[in-house]
């Protein structure tokens, strides 16, 4: 460079070849651009396009009508009424303009509420409305309405609710519906449907199990909004479609009438019919009442549901396992039968039989027993002695064939099944050597045996039909014709007539004969101890008082129904549950005999399980306020 | 121009097509703003559209003024802008806070945008006055520095990393035309390249996460990313023929950000598509030539490198800002002058047409007697 002198011609070339070098360099921009414009806008034209739009139309979800429920003749078991409600549109607020207080003073809230609304209001984005109060009374609703003009952003619209017409009765059957909370709307993928307020999904029982035939197809307004939200027109909207109606195979009469007929004792009652396996009645008493549940409990109704000592919250149906006690004497016989101990083999019962070092202790001193007389009696001795001449492995496999400790394949979100012991079963869970006395144990239900109510129900339908019924809950889908059971009918004729003459002869629930002439009804009484072996008889502590459990199926000669009751510390079966499962068998019938059996126990205990439902609701919501107070 | 015997001469002799080319410019720009309004002329359209008329105004009165009244000009502007520059810095000092214009009366005033023609007549001034054999001398290049770092380093400290980038760009062009060698400017490239992550390191959080999301901007697409985002959105659902005159959703409802002031042109492109792109571009592009022509024709050196370095002013406004659209730059902040809603970019881009044509004026006038 030094070298070289750079004068003006030199300047001046250097210049149009820069200026060249400039010119180009714009073109490459220039056509650069032109470049990556046209890939923008012609090659990725379609995805562009497609987000535009999703930009642009956003769906507001219109929440479609919950399913009903029907029983098996039709008649609603879980509807929805109508309801109204209130909700706050967040966008339409104005500024400087606190309407929740306004709304406080119409709708009579209380502080709690003020205060989640107006913290869901501050967190709150674009048109998602904000739940202000569920279930308004009409004269509420219509006070927000005259009013609206002085309410920007509020809204009061009539909406759905469920409704249970039977209440309790029907609470751990149907279980409830509830606002999905964040676990659940996650799980769904942030379903927008499931945050729409007043929006409700099953929580529980066949409600949360049935939740996907129930819920329907949600519609929505398709509308045109802007980036914050603000809606700017409505395009065509897409309708919505209402859930399936589902047909359960309970009859809602029995259902109610079991459920009124327990009053205020603690237990479960399962129907069945005998010649298809439908489930007539699936109740557990006491119940919640699935009505406040799907508003929301309060707390005060949560906390004295939640610390009765007869537990209202739990499914005992499902989830209740018992021992069986007696009521396996029936099942006992029929595998001693198929065993070859001889029907007429004697076995005489002096109050108690000797087992390796231990002595057991029978209820009576029953004399000379044969395998009729000792169900009939309920004769632990006999079934000791001969539990202890027969296979134990194939003794279980029978019962366990009949219903007890099976697990049923039922719509239920939850089934505990219990346990029917074998020596099997024994070294597998519990390292050891099947004993003499667990055979013992088992023979008379007590020991590892546990039962569920519905099992109770299987157990004399499948011993009634002599097939291996399975018990259903839903009316739709197939029909299987059941197999029948590899047993011996005239064993099985034997097992009924015997269990005929525990009701109708000198048996143990001679107190439960059917009040009609040509129906006889055929049973088994079971006692299942709580405290301790060996001390039964009257117990003052009522929750140290052995369970009452009868299972009965009727007619006795053609059997059509059957029925399993456990009543929860009732004392004798004979004395507790067998009476509850005469009434629900005779309401099976005749409903006016059942009805009449019914009205002074219930003038006994105080009104109809309705009225007490109700008088219960009123403390709960006396005591709330008093708390809140 | 457009010689005639009805019309009076000073007014034939103006630059015609190159008012018309800008005047087309702006009016495509008005009815974009139109229709970013919802279709209203308020509250962008007419504001715009008197600013423009205003300042075109303005331009063609200055096509009178004189190379050697421009030249004596230069140095007493450079100076005063400086000093304004200086003024804002201190003003912001004194209110803690970041400011980049100067309240003068009724008027705001931002001295920056003067400082992208200022820095380009001063230059194109120094090399007229440097010799030709020191041009590759280390005279010639540091008072061309420090002219052009002070001043961009006033700009960047305000912070304003577009229009500090906008004057370096503008500074290094005449540079480069006035004949430095290749490797102050090859070099300094090869530097940065070394330095950037060092530079990326110093840079303001808002500024770094600029950089970030335009590498990559799918990585926040609701954030910071979301500018590029939608602007791509509303240029790719345009296609070739667009949606329609106020027919721009993404612009309408307000999911594309800025869409009347830097993002015009995603709001034009969704609405008039690849074509309307196109057009704008090329009209451009017509502008520019024009303004690299006259300097072509220039006689003086001063005029050559002028000329030159306002063209290339005005191409940097357009490039920056369709490249940030189209998502090929970060977001800097670059409006697109003559479209975007705005007034100081429709200034200084008028204030370099306006020397143009004068520059224009000349040589037609000059070059007649020579």
């Amino acid at each position: 460079m030094k070298h070289m002198r750079i004068t003006t011609a030199h300047q001046s070339i250097t210049f149009s070849r820069r200026m060249m070098v400039l010119g180009g360099a714009q073109a490459a921009v220039g056509g650069l651009l032109i470049g990556r414009m046209g890939w923008l806008a012609v090659a990725q034209n379609e995805k562009y396009q497609l987000l535009s739009e999703s930009n642009r139309v956003q769906l507001i979800p219109v929440p479609p009508r919950r399913g009903w429920i029907i029983d098996r003749h039709g008649k609603p078991i879980a509807i929805n009424r109508s309801s109204f409600r209130v909700d706050i549109i967040p966008q339409q607020l104005e500024k400087d303009r606190d309407v929740v207080s306004g709304l406080a003073r119409l709708l009579a809230l209380n502080e709690d509420d003020v205060e989640r609304i107006r913290r869901e209001l501050a967190e709150s984005r674009g048109f998602q409305p904000v739940s202000v109060a569920d279930n308004v009374s009409y004269d509420k609703y219509a006070a927000v309405t005259v009013r609206l003009p002085d309410l920007p952003g509020v809204q009061a619209t009539r909406g759905f609710s469920r409704y249970y017409p039977d209440g309790p009765a029907v609470a751990h059957l149907l279980g409830y519906v509830g606002t999905a909370n964040a676990k659940e709307y996650e799980a769904e993928n942030k379903n927008p449907l499931l945050i729409i307020p007043g929006f409700k999904i099953g929580k529980q029982g066949l409600e949360k199990m049935l939740e996907p035939y129930l819920r329907g197809t949600p519609g929505g307004q398709r509308v045109e909004v802007t980036a914050r939200g603000k809606l700017i027109k409505e395009l065509d909207p897409k309708p919505d479609r209402s859930g399936q109606t589902v047909q359960l195979t309970i009859d809602q009469g029995l259902q109610q009438y079991a459920a009124r007929r327990m009053g205020d004792q603690s237990g479960a009652l399962v129907a069945m019919d005998v010649t298809t396996g439908d489930m007539l009645a699936f109740v557990s008493m006491p119940a919640f009442d699935p009505n406040s549940f799907s508003e929301g409990i309060g707390r005060t109704e949560w906390k004295a549901l939640s610390a009765n000592d007869h537990i209202p919250l739990l499914n005992k149906v499902a989830q209740g396992l018992y021992p069986s006690g007696s009521t396996i004497k029936p099942a006992m016989a029929l595998a001693f039968l198929k065993q070859g101990v001889d029907p007429k083999r004697r076995v005489l019962c002096n109050g108690g039989y000797q087992i390796g070092n231990r002595y057991f202790r029978c209820d009576a001193v029953h004399g000379s027993m044969d395998m009729r007389s000792a169900v009939e009696r309920s004769c632990n001795t006999y079934f000791w002695a001969t539990g202890l001449i027969t296979d134990p492995e194939q003794t279980t496999e029978m019962v366990n064939m009949l219903g007890y400790g099976q697990e049923f394949d039922l719509p239920l979100p939850t089934q505990r099944y219990g346990t029917m012991p074998s020596p099997k079963w024994l070294e597998k869970k519990y390292h050891r050597k099947w004993q003499g006395y667990d055979s013992a144990n088992t023979s008379i239900g007590q020991g590892y045996v546990l039962i569920n109510p519905m099992q109770l129900a299987v157990m004399p339908a499948r011993l009634a039909a002599g097939q291996l019924l399975q018990p259903r809950l839903l009316m739709a889908g197939e029909r299987k014709p059941a197999p029948g059971l590899d047993v011996d009918p005239a064993h099985l004729a034997f097992v009924r007539d015997a269990m005929s003459a525990v009701v109708n002869e000198r048996g143990t629930a001679v107190g439960s004969k059917l009040p009609l002439d040509g129906v006889l009804m055929a049973g088994k009484t079971g006692t299942a101890q709580v405290f301790r072996l060996g001390e039964r008889g009257h117990q003052s502590t009522w929750a140290l008082r052995d369970h009452a459990l009868f299972i009965a199926f009727a007619p006795a000669d053609k059997p059509r129904y059957a029925i399993g009751c456990i009543i929860e510390h009732g004392g004798f079966g004979a004395s507790t549950a067998a009476p509850v499962v005469r009434d629900s068998m005779t309401y099976l019938f005749d409903q006016k005999k059942a009805f009449e059996a019914l009205e002074p126990l219930e003038k006994q205990w105080g009104g109809t399980l309705a009225e007490r439902n109700a008088r219960e609701l009123e403390s709960f919501k006396a005591a709330s306020k008093a708390g809140s107070a | 121009m457009i010689t005639s015997a009805i019309i009076p001469r000073p007014l034939a002799r103006l630059p015609w097509r190159l008012i018309f080319l800008v005047t087309g410019i702006a009016t495509f720009g008005l009815i974009v703003l139109y229709s970013a309004a919802g279709g209203a002329p308020r509250p962008w359209a007419l504001k715009q559209g008197i600013i423009f008329f205003g300042f075109l105004s303005v331009a063609i009165v200055m096509s009178w003024v004189k190379e050697s009244t421009i030249k004596a000009l230069t140095f007493p502007i450079y100076a005063a802008t400086l000093i304004m520059l200086i003024g804002v810095e201190v003003l912001g000092f004194v209110s803690k806070g970041a400011q980049r214009w100067l309240d003068i009366g009724p008027i705001r005033l931002q001295p920056s945008e003067f400082m992208k023609p200022a820095i380009v007549l001063t230059l194109a001034r120094f090399y007229e006055l440097v010799p030709a054999a020191e041009i590759r001398t280390w005279r010639a290049i540091w008072p061309a520095m420090t002219l052009l770092g002070v001043p961009a380093l006033l700009i960047l400290v305000q912070p304003d990393l577009g229009t500090c980038i906008m004057v370096v760009l503008c500074g290094v062009t005449v540079m480069f035309l006035a004949g430095l060698p290749w490797w102050l400017f090859v070099g300094p490239v090869a530097a940065v390249a070394v330095a950037a992550p060092i530079a990326y390191g110093m840079l303001h959080g808002y500024q770094r996460k600029r950089i970030d999301v335009f590498l990559d901007p799918e990585s926040d697409p609701l954030g910071a990313g979301y500018h590029i985002a939608q602007s791509k959105i509303a240029i790719g659902s345009g296609g070739i023929w667009g949606k329609g005159f106020l027919q721009g959703s993404q612009s309408h409802l307000q999911y594309l950000p800025e869409g009347h002031t830097d993002f015009v042109f995603a709001t034009m492109a969704e609405e008039w598509g690849l074509v309307g792109g196109v057009l704008l571009i090329c009209a451009f592009a017509a502008v520019i030539r024009w303004g690299m022509r006259v300097s072509q024709n220039a006689r003086t050196r001063f005029a050559q490198l002028a000329a030159a370095g306002l063209s290339a002013t005005i191409f940097f406004y357009v490039s920056i800002n369709l490249m940030m659209v189209m998502g090929l730059a970060p977001v800097v902040g670059v409006p697109l002058p003559l479209v975007s809603f705005g007034g100081s970019a429709v200034m200084t881009v008028m204030l370099c047409l306006g020397l143009l044509m004068a520059l224009e004026r000349q040589q037609r006038t000059v070059s007649r007697l020579i």
